[in-house]
């Protein structure tokens, strides 16, 4: 009947789900001070507005569904997802396109799936994907890191008129640097890698804003594991078969690859472990489970960002690997108490359960 | 200590046993009045054998076994049968159930059994005395002692586990009859071994009862000259240690195979209240009238362990405790983890009652609302049946249950350390609970009409044996008729072929033993479990007594054939 829990005695864990979910917002705050220092106030008009839209559309969709809202709002889920596709759009990005990306994550990734709990896929990235695939030209324009105070830092009123939709995207674009995976990735074939770095292919400074960044997730991520809000398991899985990969590119050829170092700090690799791939709901359950779905991310990332269309490729990756964990589970449980070996597979081996 | 094997998973919570500890075991006043619920036991009720009005002297039998899986039930005071009627039972649902009530005359007036020397006494008349006293497990399961111990005749039994972990907060009843009874708990213990033959005794008790520990060992010297050795293993405090399975992987290292008994990996699982329950029952002749109860909870004033007789009502235990009855938030029969919580006071003690938590609101509040699994992972890591719980409730909740039996529902002890860590506060072991009972629901529809197939089964059975057992005695009267004939070449009932028919009725007869076998376990096993009702276990019954019926045919078919081949000239 179980009348004592585990919050009544004050373990590391957060005993409650808003609890897990908060510690999940506290967590991102050193990746969005960083992000907001190197790109400016267009990583706060990102945020706001996608938290007011996700609380705005779970609040409808929880009414619609004829929910209690108050009391599920109170989970913090919502705003959860709305931080997660606000920090990674690029930063000022244009109001409808916040909204569109908010309507794919809650209204369908989240809602039309039956809710938290019940969403096969992550919805920030649905959300991210779908504008992605949808909008490839506004997701491409990540400004310079030109700081938030600093002379050549974009004044917010600047940057609220960008997010009202009243810049024209020729001036955006010559704002815009690319990200450092995405100017790797349109590298000449003739040049050599040490040729390309040589010839500053990015705005000053970007190399290290884009570390920067991914160094600062990387302690939320550091929180969240210590407060054994994540396991270890998938950060660990994907990112170690992330560098694994990488450096076997890079051994192959190492005038045409990116280093590891590069693939694991250049891009969203340190966010999408820690925060991304780690969302419970999305996962394969099983801790071996989740140690062969990190790994499968890993592969995938690198997979795409070797041969496929897209600079990076993390969305993606988690997307698909969405899709096989139901499989996953069902082909690493635990071999359990009292039986010789693990079961496998989807049938049961009838007969075995009682008697 | 560094400990050689381990189950996995497992939690810690606080333990709260300090409050029932500090007082000695004392004895609650006899009661008036004694409720005697006809099933407090697993297996079939117990029937009534006295009277309306008559008079029972404590210790008689006032219902017998009724079965194979029953016991037997006796008035736990002197006094006037008052009514067999339906009665408040101690359990979660509040059912209600026929009681023997017994108003008592104040006096004890104690009609006993012969001693018996348990050293001594054959094996046959120790499990009847067993049987006769009415003794069942008291760690909570309530299984008839003396059904366990028969099961040993289909196996072989090296060592005797003494259940003394207590895994779950606030229950100390195990460690108060230890530090006070240690010794006849030892020689309970050797009683039991004997019957089962092993060949030693185990004892896993968790480290946070060092008083219990030490009178333990104290009585393990001072019993050395026993040929029985006794080992005493002390293990770090870990819920669900007391899990019979967890207790023996952690002990021995062997894991009781899914829908197994410990006896299938050599060991007899018992706890020492049951022990000292059974060297009384032998070595005194007292049945089981009496138990330890821990009663503790916020809510009471003088919280400590009694000795109270069966049948007390709930009410007036705690009222000896000093119940403040405007604190009391929930009263709880069992541990807070598995326990189950009651609504009646005037429900009475039974065998099965070691634990009586009387919480205050603070102490153990309602259970904030259910939220949905974020699939977190929290309770895979402490299952300790290394279980996936979060795919189970998901099945559980989705009435998917064969996927949910995909998962193996059916492994999960229902210890609740995974709704314990749930940060979504799901209270999963009671969806699992509920899934399982949908299901064998679902089978026990299925096997009504198996019911009646198995009857008739029976029947042609009986008929088979009666029929194998009479050639058997034609054809050894004919023998002895005409010894000198010469060895048939034909028409006789062997066939024609004797040694290769001798080989086959050799084949039959194993193979009759071992559905005999099956069918007595998957018997033991039901009732084991607790769930089964008694239709089911009539089925099963009636599946056991024709395998028996095909085992005897199959003997005395060998037998007439072997007879045949011996003397043929
Ligand atoms: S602990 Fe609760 S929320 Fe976490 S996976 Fe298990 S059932 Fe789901
Ligand atoms: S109740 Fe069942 S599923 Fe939950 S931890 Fe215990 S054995 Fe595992």
């Amino acid at each position: 009947m179980s009348l004592m829990h585990a919050d009544q005695t004050a373990p590391r864990r957060p005993a409650s789900t808003a609890g897990v979910m908060r510690w999940l917002l506290l967590a991102t705050l050193p990746g969005i001070a960083a992000l907001t220092w190197h790109f400016g106030w267009g990583v706060l008009t990102n945020l706001g507005f996608a938290a007011v839209a996700g609380i705005g559309l779970e609040a409808a969709m929880l009414r619609l569904r004829g929910r209690p809202v108050s009391a599920t709002l109170a989970d913090n889920s919502a705003l959860v997802t709305a931080v997660l596709l606000g920090v990674a759009l690029p930063p000022g990005s244009a109001w409808w396109l916040i909204l569109i990306g908010m309507v794919a994550a809650i209204v369908v990734a989240k809602h039309l799936y039956g809710g938290l709990g019940h969403n096969l896929f992550n919805p920030a990235m649905v959300g991210y994907a779908l504008l992605l695939v949808s909008f490839p030209g506004p997701m491409s324009l990540w400004p310079g890191p030109d700081g938030l105070l600093g002379p050549e830092a974009r004044p917010l009123g600047e940057t609220l008129r960008q997010f009202a939709g009243l810049t024209s995207l020729e001036t955006l674009d010559a704002l815009s640097g690319a990200t450092p995976l995405d100017a790797f990735k349109h590298k000449p074939e003739a040049l050599m890698a040490g040729e390309f770095w040589a010839g500053t292919p990015l705005p000053e400074g970007a190399l290290t804003a884009w570390r920067q960044v991914a160094l600062a997730w990387l302690a939320g991520g550091a929180l969240l594991l210590y407060k054994r809000v994540i396991g270890w398991q998938i950060p660990v899985a994907m990112l170690g078969t992330l560098s694994l990969v990488a450096t076997l590119l890079y051994a192959g050829n190492p005038s045409h690859q990116g280093s590891p170092l590069f693939h694991l700090l250049g891009g969203a690799a340190i966010f999408g472990a820690f925060f991304i791939a780690t969302d419970p709901v999305s996962a394969a359950t099983s801790r071996r489970g989740k140690l062969l779905y990190g790994a499968g991310i890993g592969a995938l990332v690198m997979a795409i960002r070797a041969a496929g269309a897209y600079p990076d490729a993390v969305a993606f990756a988690v997307l698909l690997m969405n899709f096989a964990a139901p499989f996953i589970d069902y082909y690493s449980e635990p071999r359990v108490f009292g039986h010789p070996a693990a079961t496998r597979g989807i049938r049961a081996d009838a007969g075995e359960e009682e008697r | 200590m560094a400990e050689r094997f381990d189950f996995p998973g497992g939690i810690t919570p606080p333990t709260r046993k300090a409050r029932s500890t500090r007082a000695p075991l004392r004895t609650a006043p006899l009661p008036r009045r004694v409720i005697l619920p006809l099933d407090q036991h697993a297996g079939a009720p117990a029937e009534p054998c006295v009277e309306l009005g008559q008079r029972v002297r404590t210790g008689e039998r006032i219902a017998r076994a009724s079965g194979l899986i029953s016991a037997a039930l006796h008035a736990s005071i002197t006094g006037r049968v008052a009514a067999i009627e339906e009665h408040a039972l101690p359990a979660g649902d509040g059912r209600r159930g026929p009681c023997i009530v017994i108003e008592g005359e104040g006096e004890d007036d104690w009609l006993t059994l012969p001693s018996l020397d348990w050293r001594q006494a054959p094996q046959a008349t120790l499990l009847e005395r067993l049987d006769a006293a009415g003794v069942v497990g008291l760690g909570g399961a309530a299984f008839p002692t003396q059904v366990k111990a028969r099961i040993r005749e289909l196996h072989a039994i090296d060592t005797l586990v003494v259940n003394a972990a207590e895994c779950e907060p606030y229950i100390s009843a195990d460690d108060l009859t230890l530090r006070h009874f240690a010794a006849d708990v030892l020689e309970g213990a050797r009683l039991m071994a004997r019957l089962a033959g092993a060949e030693r005794i185990l004892v896993g008790i968790e480290d946070d009862k060092p008083e219990a520990l030490q009178a333990l060992q104290a009585a393990r010297e001072a019993s050395l000259a026993e040929a029985m050795p006794v080992e005493i293993r002390p293990i770090a405090t870990r819920y669900p240690s007391g899990g019979e399975r967890q207790l023996i992987k952690r002990l021995l290292g062997r894991e009781v195979p899914s829908g197994g008994l410990p006896a299938d990996v050599g060991t007899h699982c018992h706890n020492p209240g049951t022990l000292r329950a059974a060297l009384a029952a032998v070595r005194d002749g007292v049945p089981l009238v009496e138990r330890v109860v821990t009663l503790t909870g916020e809510a009471l004033a003088r919280p400590g362990n009694v000795v109270a007789r069966l049948g007390t009502p709930i009410g007036e235990l705690l009222h000896f405790a000093g119940l403040d009855p405007r604190a009391l938030h929930r009263l709880v029969m069992g541990g807070p983890m598995m326990g189950e919580a009651l609504g009646e006071l005037a429900s009475p003690v039974v065998k099965a009652t070691n634990c009586l938590i009387a919480a205050t609101r603070q102490e153990l509040p309602d259970p904030p609302p259910e939220q949905p699994c974020i699939r977190c992972g929290a309770c895979e890591e402490v299952c300790p049946a290394s279980l996936l719980p979060q795919q189970l409730y998901w099945f559980a909740r989705g009435r998917e249950h064969d996927k949910a039996e995909r998962f193996h529902l059916f492994d999960c002890i229902e210890c609740g350390a995974c709704s314990y860590v749930c940060p979504s506060h799901i209270p999963l072991e009671q969806y699992y609970r509920a899934a399982k009972q949908a299901i064998r629901a679902q089978r026990r529809e299925a096997a009504r009409a198996d019911h009646a197939r198995h009857r008739f089964e029976f029947r042609q059975a009986r008929l088979a044996r009666e029929q194998a057992e009479k050639e058997a005695r034609r054809a050894a009267r004919k023998r002895a008729a005409a010894p000198a004939a010469r060895r048939p070449a034909g028409g006789d009932t062997q066939g024609t072929a004797p040694a290769a028919d001798l080989r086959g009725l050799r084949i039959a007869h194993s193979a009759a033993t071992a559905a005999e076998r099956k069918a007595e376990k998957a018997l033991a096993r039901a009732a084991e479990s607790g769930e089964a009702d008694p239709a089911s276990l009539d089925d099963l019954e009636t599946q056991l007594a024709t395998a028996r019926e095909n085992r005897q045919a199959a003997e005395a078919r060998l037998q007439a054939a072997r007879d045949a081949e011996e003397k043929p000239a």
